[in-house]
């Protein structure tokens, strides 16, 4: 997420890290790098102009120039505009006082809503409220039947009337289906639609006028280009967008075009979409983006995570045998088979503080790699597991043999172990001195 | 469905390429607002040079296309010594279709005259289905025998909704049921092909992101499959892109490229105001050409790509 943005500004950054003295001249050469980064990341021209002129302007003064660290007293800078320009602080879902709340989703054609409905369902409900899903896009093939399939799957009522009836009726009949079933949230699937159709737009409104809708989240897609900006503007026109939900980021995308909305339209991000489950969605803090974006780590989203994801039982063993250092090869083949449901490996890596430039060799890890790998383990002997140093040369021969791999096979997975044993360490180093805090406040790059 | 259909289709008058430039209108404005500042420049200066850079990337063209751009008209403008707006306007929409410049042929499909097969492929919600769909009605117009075949079989409804398009465009669907394996889809629907005497089948694939390595496996093991059944096949590759799309279409197209041999791109949206100015990036960058453009949500918006259109939607008309 972001993370390739994050490398094109930590290399803009980093020529001004570590130097003594810092002249205008060079603030000025990193800041059009850091401008180049911004627009290659799609972020739109003018909030990229804006945003490195504002940073410029604190940069250049005596009192950072002259400090002792100038050059991370201006990664500081860019990473406290990032946050800004990211929305500041954590904003959170609207609830009425009086239920069923009216949540609203809408945006483009193929943006995600339907997605996006049923995850925030899922977030809802794991948040002890009792969402109501309703179908409103009577006009895309087969959208209700999405979106009935997906609530079976995470076991949620849905209001697919799929007769007639106009998008506002939905919403009515959806509210007072509500109260009579005893939902608290109601979640709004409409069509997607272009900003420029003048009679699509109408019917947002005409839904926004039907029934009390206290939250309309607009879902953009975080590959979107510089038209975002332009999007955004004309459906907050339309209706009262309360927040944005930036979906598909679990690619390579680097996201900018989302920044930049939240920038000009002064609706703050509230959530991301990682992945096609509908358990991959986060809540939104700038703070952490920004960190991760400067190659800060994000450790408490990387905790957070573990903690969703991972049962609590092998959670506190391999708690307990990290702090002991005794991290095996059985652990790291659990350990495997546990991040794989966490999400694809160079996303968690890139959550380590300092590792980010490393997420990229860490994606490969595949369902045929960790048979392998598994068969590899399982051909040692207990000893083997335990310390691994202990394998050599031969050893790796008569393991390769037993697994049906080669040797090759069996020295990369060694390098894995290792590497990832040297990560873990780094962060429970981390851990022990509560630096997944200190980290977040510290405000440097590790590097 | 088809009076819900009908709601959408009574607004289309303008014709197509019409509608695409409504749409455009607003860069359009800008890119005159832009050039409002120096509509009475004495020189062509620096500063139209960055209006210009300004206007392209909000195109999103990307920074370094539009730096490539803007030297060679750099160099243009001095060797035929270029003063007004018009003339240094002509000369970077000549510089842009330079860059879309093709050989005779290369945006048309390669079909074989016995049996030939499609596939659509891209990330999640570029409009995979509905313009295999579109296609296939298409094809159907042109006298051919399409038949799609669903192997979607991830995504909730993905089925349904390819389905309930075969009816409206009077297609027939394969299908099997929702999880099967997206290869064995493929291969029965070539076969099924064959057996009706079709002679195209078009296979619609699940979204999925350039970037996840197991689901591009996937996509060559369909391929794969596809070509053992019927050779030479797929005859067609397109990977769909939404113009709405940034910088990330270009890693898009390089990965799906890198994948399965794509042979077009069918780039759709361009009913919005995106501008899909990567695309001349990724033309230029993966050799890869843009067959068709999608203008909306019904059968008939689906046209063959015009470059010439294209720009001048683009950049407006002089
Ligand atoms: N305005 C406009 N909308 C389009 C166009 N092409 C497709 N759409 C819409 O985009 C949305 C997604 O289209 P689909 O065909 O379902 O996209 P897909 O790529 O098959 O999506 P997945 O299978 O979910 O990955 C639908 O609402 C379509 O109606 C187009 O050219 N213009
Ligand atoms: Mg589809």
């Amino acid at each position: 997420m972001f993370e390739s943005l994050g490398d094109k500004l930590q290399g803009a950054l980093k020529s001004l890290t570590g130097r003594g003295k810092l002249t205008e001249e060079d603030v000025d050469r990193a800041l059009r790098e850091v401008r180049l980064a911004l627009l290659e990341a799609d972020v739109n021209f003018l909030v990229a102009k804006k945003f490195t002129e504002s940073v410029r302007q604190r940069a250049v003064g005596t009192e950072v120039m002259e400090s002792l660290t100038p050059g991370q007293q201006v990664v500081k800078i860019v990473h406290d505009e990032l946050t800004q320009l990211m929305g500041g602080s954590e904003h959170r879902l609207n609830f009425s006082s009086q239920p069923p709340t009216v949540i609203m989703l809408a945006g483009l054609q193929g943006s995600g809503k339907t997605t996006t409905c049923a995850k925030l369902a899922r977030y809802l409900k794991r948040q002890g409220r009792n969402p109501l899903l309703a179908a409103a896009d009577i006009y895309r093939p087969a959208a209700g039947d999405q979106l009935a399939q997906l609530g079976d799957q995470i076991d949620v009522p849905v209001l697919d009337m799929s007769s007639s009836a106009q998008p506002e009726d939905i919403a009515r009949a959806a509210v007072s289906k509500a109260r009579s079933s005893g939902s608290d949230t109601v979640l709004l699937d409409t069509a997607g639609r272009l900003h420029i159709d003048e009679e699509m737009m109408e019917e947002l409104s005409a839904v926004e006028n039907a029934v009390d809708v206290h939250e309309s989240l607009l879902i953009v897609d975080a590959m979107t280009g510089q038209d975002a900006v332009n999007v955004a503007e004309e459906f907050s026109e339309r209706i009262e967008i309360t927040g944005l939900v930036l979906t598909k980021m679990d690619g390579d995308t680097r996201g900018g075009a989302a920044l930049s909305v939240l920038d000009v339209t002064g609706c703050p991000v509230k959530f991301v979409g990682t992945g096609e489950r509908p358990d991959d969605l986060q809540t939104f803090h700038p703070d952490r983006m920004a960190s991760r974006i400067l190659g800060m780590g994000d450790v408490m989203t990387l905790v957070e995570k573990a903690e969703q994801e991972m049962d609590e039982e092998q959670a506190r063993r391999l708690e307990q045998r990290l702090r002991e250092d005794k991290f095996t090869l059985e652990d790291f083949l659990e350990q495997m088979q546990q991040v794989r449901q966490m999400g694809p490996l160079d996303q968690l890596v890139s959550m380590i503080p300092g590792m980010s430039p490393h997420a990229d060799s860490m994606g490969d890890l595949d369902e045929a790699e960790l048979v392998k790998a598994e068969a590899i383990i399982q051909s040692m002997t207990p000893e083997e597991r335990r310390s691994p140093d202990i394998i050599k040369r031969s050893r790796r021969r008569r393991i390769a043999r037993g697994s049906g791999t080669r040797v090759q096979d069996v020295n990369r997975l060694l390098k894995q172990f290792s590497r990832t044993r040297d990560m873990i360490s780094q962060l429970t180093k981390g851990q022990k001195s509560q630096a997944a805090q200190k980290l977040r406040n510290m405000g440097f790059p590790r590097r | 469905m088809s009076n819900r259909n009908g709601q959408r289709s009574d607004r289309e008058s303008a014709g197509l390429w019409g509608r695409m430039k409504v749409g455009l209108e607003k860069t359009r404005q800008r890119i005159s607002e832009g050039f409002e500042a120096f509509i009475d420049f004495s020189a062509v200066d620096e500063q139209m040079f960055d209006e210009l850079q300004a206007v392209l990337i909000q195109a999103d063209l990307g920074f370094d296309t539009t730096e490539r751009l803007l030297d060679d008209l750099r160099i243009r403008v001095k060797e035929e010594n270029l003063r007004g707006k018009q003339e240094v306007l002509q000369a970077l929409s000549e510089l842009t279709l330079r860059m879309l410049e093709t050989e005779p042929g290369s945006r048309e499909m390669q079909l074989s005259d016995d049996l030939s097969v499609i596939l659509l492929v891209g990330v999640n919600g570029v409009g995979k289905t509905t313009s295999a769909a579109k296609l296939a009605w298409r094809l159907k117009k042109q006298g051919r025998k399409p038949i799609l075949g669903a192997s979607d079989t991830f995504r909730a409804a993905g089925i349904e909704q390819l389905q309930l398009w075969g009816q409206r465009v009077g297609v027939d669907v394969i299908h099997h049921s929702q999880g099967a394996d997206p290869a064995a889809v493929a291969f029965d629907t070539v076969k099924a092909a064959r057996a009706r005497d079709c002679d195209v089948a078009m296979i619609d694939t699940a979204g999925r992101l350039h970037t996840q390595k197991n689901l591009m496996n996937e996509l060559e093991k369909i391929c794969r499959v596809i070509q053992r059944e019927e050779e030479g096949a797929p005859h067609e590759t397109l990977l769909v892109l939404d113009a709405t799309t940034g910088q990330n279409a270009l890693r898009q197209a390089e990965m799906f490229g890198d994948a399965l041999c794509v042979t077009g791109i069918v780039l759709t949206k361009l009913d919005g105001t995106a501008k899909g100015g990567i695309t001349v990036a990724v033309e230029d960058q993966t050799n890869t050409r843009v067959k068709f453009v999608g203008l909306g949500e019904n059968v008939e918006d689906l046209q063959p790509f015009s470059p010439e259109d294209f720009v001048s939607a683009l950049l407006g008309e002089f």
